[in-house]
C-alpha cells in the first residue's frame, strides 16, 4: 500500500520545484504562470490525498472549487499578458516595473 | 386673577418686543410716523400696564412663576419665568417711565437721521431687553436680558456706524463688558455647581446649607463659596455699571444719539447692575467680604470719577461722569447693605440722569451739534423751559433739598456712616467728598453753558432757538419726578415694609433699620419733612451749597480762576485729563498685549507650531518614512514573489522549530 | 521503506503490488517533466512539459479514486487551459534568450530555498502522523460506487451557493479576458461618451451671416 506520506511528499517535491521556477524564471511571465499552476497542482495533489485517506469528499470539492479559480486566473492572466505585449512588445518582468515607487 | 395677572406681566415685555420688530423688520413700509407711533405706543402700553403692576403689587399681590419652558436638558430646565414683586415693579415702572419719555424725545431729536426706523426698532428692543432682566426669575433669563441689553447698548453706540470714533466707542464697550460678563457668568456657573437650580427663590432658600462650604481658587486658600459666587458676580455688576476699573467704556459711549445715553447708559442698563445686586441681597448679606468688596469699589468709582467730571468741557462727558461717579454712590449703598438706598437712588437718578442728558441734547441741538461747553454761554435767554429743566436735574443731582436726589443720596450717606463693615470709614470720606464735587460740576455745567457771555460764534448764535414740543415734553414730564419723587418716596421704599421679603438684610447689617427708628410711626410727609430738616444739619447739604458757591465763584464770580487752578495743580490737572491714563494703560497693556500675545501664537503656536509641526511636520515624517521604505516598492512582480516565499520559509522554520 | 514493507507483510506480499509500482513510475515522471517545465529553454516545450505533468498527476488522482477530478483535470487543465498557454506562447513574439538572462545567476538561490522548503516538509510529512500505521489506507471502494455521483450529491446540496459562485467567477473572467483582448474594430458605429461630454459648441453649431432677403 502506498501511505499518505508518499503524496504529501510528491506534493511538495512539485511546490518545491515550482518555487524554483519562480525564482529562475523571473523575467518570463509565461513560465511564472505555469510555475503558478504547478503550484496549485501540488495543492490538489495534497487535497486529494487527504480527502482520500481521510474518506471526506470534501476534500475533493475544494480541489473543484480551485480548479474552477486556477483557470480563471490563468484565462485573465493571460489575457493581461497580450495586452501588455501589444503595448509594450515585451514580457519581461524587469521591464514592468511603473508602479515603482 | 392670577391668569389673568400673568397675561399682563406677558404682555408689559412682548409688546414691546412687537412694536420693535415691527418697526425693525417693516420699517421701510411703515415709514417714520409708523415707526415711532407703533413703537410710543407700545411702550406706553407697558408703561401704563407696569403702573397697574405696580399698584397691583403694593396691593399685595406677588407673583413668581414659570411661564414658559424653554426646553429641558438633563432634568435642567430652562424656563422663562417672572418674579414680579415691590423690586422689580419700581424697576419696571421706572424703565417704561423713562423709556416712554425717551421714545417721545427721539421724534424730535433724530428727526432728520436716516436710521430714524431702526433706532426706534432698537429702543423699543431695549426695553423689551431691559424688561426681561428685571422681571425675570432666575438667573439664566437674567443672563438672557443681561447679555441683551448688552448687544443693544453696543448696536446703539454705534448707532452712527459710519464715524471711526462710534465703532471704537461701541467695540470698547462691548469688550469690556465681556470681561465683566465673563465674571458674571462665572458666578452663574458657581452657583448652578452649588445649589443645582437657577432658580432665584430656590437658590436663596439653601443659601444657609451652603454657609461652610469653600472652595479652592488659588491652591492652598479656601474661599467661602458664597464670597466667590457674590465677588464673581459683582464683577458682572461692575462691567454692566461702569465700576472702576471696568468704568471706561461709559464716558466714550457717549457716542451714541444723547436719548440712548439717556435711556441706556444713565437711567436703566447701568443700573442693571445695582438692580442685580439688589436682587442678590439674600446671597450678599452672608459675605461681608464681597459687601466690603463692592463698597470699596463703589467708593472709589464715586469720588475718582466725580473729579474726572470736574475737567470735562463736553457737556455730554460732565453727565456722563457723574453718571459713573453716581452709580458709584449707589454701589457704596449697597455695600453697606442699604439696598433700599441704593434702589431709592437708582430711581431718582433715573429721572434727574435722563433728565439732565435730554436737557443736554436739548441745548446740543440747538447749538447745532456743538458739545463743547467753552463755546456755549449765556444760553438762558434763548432756552427758558431747558434752562430750568436743567437746573431741577442739577439741583437733584447735587442733593439739594427738596429734590429728589437729596433724599437717596443723603440716605446712602447716612446708610454708609452707619455701616460697620471693613472699608465704610474710607467709603464715608469718599462720598462724603464727592458731594462737593457732584454740586461743583454740575453747577459748573449749569454755568458755563446758560450763564455768562456766550462764546459761540456770531452764524451760531443767531440760529439759537428754543427745542420743539416732543423735546420739551419729556424734559418737563421727568421734571417732576426729579423734584418730589424723593420726598414721596422715601417713608415707603426705605422706612417701611415695602421691600420686606424681597430684599434680605441681616439684623448684624440693618444700617437703614438704624435710621428708620427716627421716623417710626410717622407719616410719609411727616417722614419727608423729618428727613430733610434733620439733612439740612448734616455735612452733606452744607458740602454740597459748599460744592454750588465754589461753582459760582469759579465761572461766574471770578471766572479766570478755574485756569489758575490749573496752572497751579497742573500735574493734578492732566493726570485728570487723561483719566488717570486708564485708557492709555488698557490700550498699551491690554489692547497691545492682547494684539501681541495674538501675533505672537500666530507667527509661533499657529505658523511654526500647527503649520510647521503638527501639519507639515506630519507630512515630512510621512515623507522621510517613506522615503526609506519606498525602494521596496520596486515595481517588480517577481521581486514580491520572492518576498513572499522568503516569508514562508521563514514562517515554516519558525513553525518548525516552535514544534 | 520500510513502513511500505510492514504493510506488504501485513498482506502477506514482499514486493511491491502494481499500485505501488505505478504510483512510483507517474511520481518520477510528474517530477521529471515538472523540472524539465521550469528549466527547459523554449516555453512551447515548458507548457509540453506541464502538460505532461498534469496527465501523470492526473493519473495519480485515479490511484486515489478521484476519478471525476482526473477526467477534469485532463479535460479542462490539459484541454482548454494548456491549450491556451500553447496559443499565447505561439502567438507572441518573444525573444526568449533575453527571457532567460540571468537563469544560472539565480539558480543556486533558487535551488537553495527550494531544497530548504522541500527538506521541511518532508521532516513534517514523514515524522510519523501521516505513515500508514497513523493513517491507514482506506480499503477500496465497492465497485458500484461513483465518485461523481457522491460529488455530485455534495455539490448540488451542500455546497451549491459555492458552487454557482464558481460559475459567476468563470462567467466575469470569460468577459474580462474577452474584454481585455478586444480590439475595437475601426468600422464600428458604437458612441464614445468622453467625446460627447468634450464637445463644445463651434465643433458642431457654424453660425452663417446672411442677407436678409428683400420683400418684392
Amino acid at each position: 500500500m502506498i501511505a499518505l506520506s508518499d503524496y504529501l511528499i510528491l506534493g511538495a517535491i512539485l511546490f518545491a520545484l515550482s518555487v524554483a521556477g519562480i525564482f529562475l524564471n523571473r523575467k518570463n511571465v509565461i513560465i511564472l504562470l505555469m510555475s503558478i499552476e504547478l503550484m496549485l497542482l501540488a495543492v490538489n495533489l495534497n487535497f486529494i490525498a487527504f480527502s482520500h485517506y481521510m474518506n471526506d469528499l470534501a476534500g475533493q470539492v475544494f480541489v473543484f472549487f480551485i480548479l474552477t479559480v486556477a483557470a480563471a486566473e490563468s484565462a485573465i492572466g493571460l489575457a493581461i499578458i497580450i495586452v501588455l505585449f501589444r503595448r509594450r512588445q515585451t514580457i519581461n518582468i524587469q521591464d514592468l516595473d511603473s508602479l515603482k515607487g | 386673577m392670577v391668569e389673568d395677572m400673568k397675561l399682563v406681566y406677558l404682555a408689559i415685555p412682548l409688546v414691546c418686543l412687537f412694536a420693535a420688530l415691527v418697526a425693525g423688520l417693516f420699517g421701510r413700509q411703515i415709514g417714520r410716523a409708523g415707526a415711532h407711533t407703533i413703537t410710543v405706543a407700545a411702550v406706553a402700553t407697558a408703561c401704563a400696564l407696569s403702573v397697574y403692576v405696580y399698584l397691583d403689587v403694593m396691593a399685595g399681590n406677588t407673583f413668581n412663576g414659570t411661564v414658559y419652558v424653554w426646553g429641558i436638558s438633563d432634568n435642567f430646565p430652562f424656563e422663562i419665568g417672572f418674579l414680579i414683586d415691590s423690586l422689580t415693579a419700581t424697576m419696571m415702572v421706572i424703565v417704561t417711565f423713562v423709556s416712554l419719555m425717551v421714545h417721545i424725545y427721539t421724534i424730535g431729536y433724530m428727526h432728520d437721521d436716516p436710521g430714524y426706523q431702526r433706532f426706534f426698532s432698537y429702543i423699543s428692543m431695549f426695553t423689551f431687553a431691559m424688561l426681561m432682566l428685571v422681571m425675570s426669575n432666575n438667573f439664566l433669563q437674567l443672563f438672557f436680558g443681561w447679555e441683551a441689553v448688552g448687544l443693544i447698548s453696543y448696536l446703539l453706540i454705534g448707532f452712527w456706524y459710519t464715524r471711526d470714533t462710534a465703532i471704537y466707542a461701541n467695540m470698547k464697550a462691548f469688550l469690556v463688558n465681556r470681561v465683566g460678563d465673563l465674571g458674571f457668568l462665572v458666578g452663574i456657573a458657581a452657583i448652578y455647581a452649588t445649589f443645582g437650580t437657577l432658580d432665584y427663590h430656590a437658590v436663596f432658600a439653601s443659601v444657609p446649607e451652603v454657609l461652610e462650604q469653600t472652595i479652592e481658587i488659588i491652591p492652598g486658600s479656601d474661599w467661602s463659596i458664597i464670597t466667590f459666587i457674590c465677588i464673581m458676580l459683582f464683577i458682572g455688576a461692575m462691567g454692566k455699571s461702569a465700576q472702576v476699573p471696568l468704568h471706561v467704556w461709559l464716558p466714550d459711549s457717549m457716542e451714541g444719539p444723547t436719548p440712548i445715553s439717556a435711556l441706556i447708559h444713565a437711567a436703566t442698563m447701568v443700573t442693571a447692575g445695582i438692580f442685580m445686586v439688589a436682587r442678590m441681597s439674600p446671597l450678599f448679606e452672608f459675605s461681608e467680604t464681597a459687601l466690603s468688596v463692592v463698597m470699596i469699589i463703589g467708593a472709589i468709582t464715586a469720588f475718582f470719577m466725580a473729579l474726572l467730571a470736574l475737567v470735562q468741557n463736553d457737556i455730554k462727558r460732565v453727565v456722563a461722569y457723574s453718571t459713573l461717579s453716581q452709580l458709584g454712590y449707589m454701589t457704596v449703598g449697597l455695600g453697606a447693605s442699604g439696598y433700599a438706598a441704593s434702589i431709592f437712588h437708582l430711581g431718582t437718578h433715573a429721572f434727574f440722569k435722563a433728565l439732565l442728558f435730554l436737557a443736554a441734547g436739548s441745548v446740543i441741538i440747538a447749538m447745532h451739534h456743538e458739545q463743547d461747553m467753552r463755546k456755549m454761554g449765556g444760553l438762558r435767554k434763548f432756552l427758558p423751559w431747558t434752562y430750568i429743566t436743567v437746573v431741577i436735574g442739577s439741583l437733584a443731582l447735587a442733593g439739594i433739598p427738596p429734590f429728589a436726589g437729596f433724599f437717596s443720596k443723603d440716605l446712602i450717606i447716612e446708610s454708609v456712616a452707619h455701616s460697620e463693615l471693613f472699608g465704610s470709614g474710607v467709603a464715608y470720606a469718599a462720598v462724603l467728598s464727592g458731594v462737593v464735587l457732584t454740586a461743583f460740576y454740575s453747577f459748573r455745567l449749569v454755568f458755563m453753558t446758560f450763564h455768562g457771555r456766550p462764546r459761540m460764534d456770531k452764524h451760531t448764535l443767531q440760529h439759537v432757538k428754543e427745542s420743539p414740543m416732543v423735546v420739551l415734553l419729556p424734559l418737563m414730564l421727568l421734571a417732576i419726578p426729579s423734584m418730589i419723587a424723593g420726598a414721596m418716596f422715601i417713608q415707603p421704599m426705605a422706612f417701611s415694609e415695602y421691600f420686606t421679603g424681597v430684599i434680605l438684610v441681616l439684623p448684624q447689617h440693618d444700617v437703614i433699620g438704624q435710621i428708620a427708628e427716627h421716623y417710626h410711626d410717622k407719616s410719609s410727609l411727616e417722614v419727608a419733612f423729618g428727613f430733610m430738616l434733620h439733612g439740612m444739619m448734616q455735612p452733606p447739604f452744607w458740602l454740597a451749597a459748599f460744592g454750588i458757591f465754589l461753582a459760582w465763584l469759579f465761572y461766574i464770580r471770578k471766572p479766570e480762576l478755574p485756569v489758575k487752578v490749573s496752572t497751579a495743580l497742573a500735574p493734578i490737572y492732566t493726570l485728570l485729563l487723561n483719566k488717570y491714563y486708564i485708557d492709555d494703560f488698557n490700550q498699551k497693556v491690554f489692547a497691545n498685549g492682547t494684539v501681541g500675545i495674538g501675533r505672537l501664537l500666530s507667527k509661533y503656536g499657529d505658523t511654526v507650531f500647527i503649520d510647521g509641526w503638527l501639519v507639515n511636520g506630519t507630512a515630512k515624517t510621512v515623507g522621510y518614512f517613506s522615503k526609506v521604505l519606498r525602494p521596496l516598492q520596486s515595481g517588480l512582480v517577481n521581486q514580491y514573489a520572492f518576498a513572499m516565499i522568503i516569508g514562508l520559509l521563514v514562517l515554516m522554520t519558525w513553525f518548525l522549530s516552535v514544534n | 521503506m520500510q513502513h511500505t514493507a510492514k504493510a506488504g507483510a501485513h498482506y502477506g506480499h514482499t514486493t511491491m503490488t502494481f499500485e505501488q509500482l505505478a504510483f512510483y513510475f507517474l511520481a518520477s515522471v510528474a517530477v521529471i517533466a515538472a523540472g524539465l517545465v521550469i528549466t527547459v529553454r523554449n516555453p512551447v516545450r515548458a507548457a509540453m512539459f506541464l502538460i505532461l505533468t498534469f496527465f501523470t498527476v492526473a493519473v495519480i488522482w485515479l490511484l486515489l479514486e478521484a476519478e471525476f477530478l482526473a477526467i477534469v483535470l485532463v479535460l479542462v487543465y490539459v484541454g482548454a487551459v494548456m491549450v491556451l498557454f500553447l496559443f499565447v506562447v505561439m502567438m507572441l513574439d518573444i525573444d526568449t534568450d533575453q527571457l532567460r538572462e540571468g537563469f544560472a545567476e539565480y539558480l543556486p538561490i533558487g535551488a537553495t530555498v527550494a531544497v530548504i522548503i522541500l527538506l521541511q516538509l518532508a521532516i513534517i510529512f514523514s515524522s510519523g502522523p501521516f505513515d500508514l500505521e497513523q493513517m491507514p489506507a482506506p480499503a477500496a471502494a465497492a465497485a458500484d460506487y461513483g465518485n461523481t455521483h457522491q460529488l455530485g450529491l455534495l455539490l448540488y446540496t451542500y455546497y451549491v451557493y459555492p458552487f454557482e459562485l464558481a460559475a459567476v467567477l468563470l462567467l466575469l473572467a470569460m468577459v474580462a479576458a474577452i474584454s481585455l483582448g478586444l480590439r475595437g474594430r475601426s468600422s464600428s458605429k458604437r458612441q464614445d461618451p468622453a467625446q460627447q461630454v468634450r464637445v463644445r459648441k463651434q465643433d458642431r453649431l457654424r453660425v452663417v451671416k446672411m442677407n436678409a432677403e428683400k420683400q418684392d
